[in-house]
């Protein structure tokens, strides 16, 4: 656990410091811990485990646009743990349902509980509908198509700038409405 | 969207950086501190008698109450700003100027009195300083949730608290300089009640817009 918490932080830094790929891999590695918690957490609350990847998905957003206020001098992991337990409050409170969110939901992860997968949900993919045609162009070309910023500017004859900006503006615009809705 | 596609598109958003919440916060406050000079200058202005005033040490102790909360109020907003943090460990500093007007409180009462206890409690400006700080302090409190939402606290209504500390110890720090009341129970009465409504406002509005 702590071997795995380490190389969290080591990816981190590489990634505050521009590594794309460290990002990747460190999203990536950090996404099956989120979703087994997620769904121990939706399960004591008596809700359906089918919900978990929106909570996964709120999670990432959050973790993505508030990674400046990690502090690249601390560990990642209680980092990441503590806006995991907020999001997944906040997700429960807009459910209406009685909060039980034991801290240890995101702290301990059994090893092989947690399989490699991807899944869907239906929140972020209902958001997306509602943003900006543009900013909706680009996150689809770059998540949905795997097309890199450079081919979305041509296809969409935009500026790599232009599409920087319109991605980033959909992330954020979709974290506050998943927040707000 | 599936969340490998999500991921796909954070990766491609990496190169976006932001600057940090004390950058953000020191901006906004310095956006917001003409505002609330504004108002200082246009409705009350330095005391006349200022001159003299600073040599007695309890109209000096004023600014060292309001800014012993004020500073402290800026370094645990900022530390709350991160979603691990705790107030545990850092709340005693919020204690300060608590400590400080108590000894200012013990050091008048060994004096012979210039006024009765009453007269120096009530003063002759408290409805202004009820009126005043919390004037003064709305400009600030707008530029420090503005900061704070650059951040990510865990519980957003205890950071708006703490951004409603950091204007209202801003605003008392100039009110202080117009205020001829010195006396540290008129401080500890009429800027302590002013500056809970203050606190209160920020909660309130922390806890909406403070959420990430």
């Amino acid at each position: 656990m702590r071997g795995r918490e380490d190389e969290w932080t080591g990816l981190m830094r590489s990634a505050m410091a521009g590594d794309d790929a460290a990002y990747h891999r460190l999203l990536r590695a950090v996404t099956p811990v989120l979703r087994a918690a997620a769904r121990r957490g939706l399960a004591r609350a008596g809700q359906p485990p089918d919900q978990a990847e929106d909570i996964v998905q709120e999670i990432l957003l959050a973790v993505h646009l508030k990674r400046h206020t990690w502090d690249s001098e601390a560990p990642f992991a209680p980092w990441l743990f503590a806006i995991g337990r907020n999001k997944l409050i906040d997700a429960l409170r807009r459910r209406g349902r009685r909060i039980f969110v034991n801290i240890d939901d995101f702290a301990e992860t059994l090893p092989g509980e947690a399989p490699q997968e991807t899944a869907s949900a239906g929140e972020v993919a209902a958001q997306l509908d509602a943003l900006p045609q543009r900013q909706r162009d680009v996150l689809q070309s770059i998540a949905v198509e795997s097309a890199s910023i450079k081919d979305t500017a041509t296809k969409f004859s935009m500026s790599e700038g232009a599409v920087r900006v319109a991605l980033h503006r959909g992330l954020a615009a979709l974290t506050a409405k998943l927040r707000d809705h | 969207m599936d969340t490998d596609q999500l991921i796909r598109s954070l990766t491609a958003d990496n190169a976006h950086r932001v600057p940090r919440v004390g950058a953000v916060l020191t901006m906004a406050l310095l956006v917001a501190a003409p505002l609330s000079i504004l108002i200082f200058t246009t409705f009350l202005g330095v005391r006349h008698d200022v001159m003299s005033a600073m040599r007695n040490p309890f109209f000096d102790m004023k600014f060292a109450v309001t800014l012993s909360l004020a500073i402290p109020a800026i370094i645990v907003s900022l530390h709350l700003s991160r979603p691990e943090a705790l107030l545990r460990g850092w709340g005693w500093l919020l204690l300060l100027p608590v400590g400080l007007l108590a000894v200012g409180i013990g050091s008048e009462a060994m004096m012979a009195p210039a006024m009765p206890m009453t007269m120096r409690l009530m003063g002759k400006n408290s409805r202004v300083c009820l009126v005043a700080i919390p004037a003064m302090s709305l400009p600030l409190l707008a530029g420090a949730l503005f900061g704070l939402r650059h951040g990510a606290p865990s519980r957003p209504a205890l950071a708006g608290a703490l951004a409603g500390l950091v204007s209202a110890g801003l605003a008392a720090t100039l009110y202080a300089s117009h205020c001829t009341d010195d006396s540290p129970l008129f401080v500890a009465t009429w800027y302590t009640i002013a500056t809970a409504l203050v606190t209160a406002i920020g909660a309130a509005v922390g806890s909406k817009v403070l959420r990430y």
